[in-house]
């Protein structure tokens, strides 16, 4: 990049992923499916893989006696995710308080990468060559998606598993307005169901982009010495942002597989 | 912007994530946290026990205190019965051994005065025959008024 750049150059030029063509071999997205945004996964790993091995490493060595600092910090998060579990939910399941603390922590942590100043990782990677780097993984619908499609399914899992396809059947006709309006029943269930997904991704694609965006507008559009204001004090508010919405996208998943556990 | 293989590429790693925090991360803090809860639970009930104990200690303690006084108050008792006996006996004793002391002099005494009188009666009896003799200058044959000897004695 020169100084001779343009500001709408220059926020395109964040808006790229770093791309790599399956099909074609080549590090370039064309638009076609067959497309691996590496950054996003790459990002989405690193941070990941912290959580799990912090986590990994704190149950490890957990001890019934007196918990470390480290074995405080994840007995409270487990603690945390499982209080809210058990606040909603109430039958027997091994896999929704797991579920709801991985996904508040890996979220959180996605989300975190936000408060990363816009261009120090792509320019810390130019040097090596890498043309494009998005570092917010959540900022990318693919990842959000990749998320609430999991959860989704889970809720079709649980659906039939819970309530037996003819619990289904009957609940999508009869639900919530009696057997002789069946076909708005129906329409209501599949509306309902299919927007979960959407609810779940487009929230939290929605804020990160957008947070993602005003940081990219801030330091595309002010002069260098003037952008720290501006820059922090909407970093510090995306603090806030961060953490809610990853806790919103935890509450939502514990509500819909809740949801879906429970008869009509 | 578009969606594509990444999708499916974060729902693979999405799995894998739930799953293992569900397998490794999960079940050991679980057993952990349970265990302390057991260990707590199990203080709680063995200081409300040592406590149940204590109070029942305490209930034993004064039980035996209050026994033991009994005891030692029974234990006076007979000493005291014990020895009123003793000096009582031992007054018996006394009693009894004084009265036969009593009793002996009093025989001795009784014999010595008997023994005095019949010496005295003797003595008496020489006494007139010695007396008689010089009176009638004349040596009576003891032998042979021996009886009349005897007549005056018995007659003193």
């Amino acid at each position: 990049m020169t100084e001779t750049i343009s500001t709408a150059q220059y926020i395109e030029h964040h808006l790229v992923h770093l791309a790599y063509n399956v099909k074609s071999g080549q590090w370039h997205d064309d638009g076609s499916f067959w497309v691996l945004n590496v950054d996003s996964l790459l990002v989405a790993w690193v941070v990941g893989f912290a959580f799990l091995f912090l986590f990994r490493f704190a149950a490890v060595r957990a001890t019934s006696a007196a918990p470390g600092k480290l074995q405080n910090f994840v007995e409270i998060m487990i603690d945390f995710a499982q209080g809210l579990v058990k606040e909603s939910f109430h039958g027997k399941c091994d896999l929704m308080a797991p579920l709801s603390l991985t996904v508040f922590c890996w979220v959180f942590l996605m989300n975190l990468m936000d408060l990363l100043p816009v261009d120090l990782v792509p320019r810390f990677l130019e040097l090596f060559g890498v043309e494009h780097f998005k570092v917010v993984p959540t900022a990318d619908p693919n990842m959000t998606f990749g998320l609430s499609i999991g959860i989704f399914l889970l809720i079709l899992y649980y659906n039939f598993k819970i309530k037996r396809p003819k619990g289904v059947l009957k609940e999508m006709f009869t639900a919530p307005f009696g057997i002789w309006l069946f076909p708005i029943n129906i329409m209501f269930r599949l509306v309902e169901e299919c927007v979960k997904p959407f609810s779940l991704s487009l929230r939290l694609f929605g804020n990160m982009f957008a947070g993602e965006l005003i940081f990219i507008l801030v330091a595309a559009m002010l002069p260098w010495w003037s952008q720290w204001l501006p820059a922090g004090a909407w970093a510090i508010f995306h603090i806030l942002i961060i953490t809610i919405q990853a806790f919103i996208f935890m509450m939502l998943t514990i509500v819909y597989l809740t949801m879906a556990h429970e008869q009509h | 912007m578009n969606i594509n293989l990444t999708l499916l590429g974060q729902m693979i790693t999405f799995a894998v994530f739930v799953w293992f925090t569900m397998k490794y991360v999960w079940p050991p803090m679980m057993k952990a946290l349970e265990e302390r809860q057991k260990k707590i639970a199990d203080g709680i009930a063995a200081a409300e026990q040592s406590q149940r104990d204590l109070e029942l200690a305490e209930r034993k303690a004064l039980e035996i205190l209050r026994e033991s006084k009994e005891g030692a108050s029974h234990i006076l008792d007979a000493a005291n019965k014990r020895a009123e006996t003793i000096v009582e006996e031992a007054r018996e004793v006394a009693r009894v051994d004084g009265q036969r002391i009593v009793a002996h002099a009093h025989d001795q005494v009784q014999q010595a005065v008997v023994k005095a009188k019949e010496e005295l009666r003797s003595q008496v009896g020489m006494l007139v025959v010695m007396t008689a003799e010089k009176v009638l200058h004349r040596n009576i044959d003891a032998e042979k008024h021996r009886d009349l000897i005897a007549q005056a004695i018995e007659e003193i």
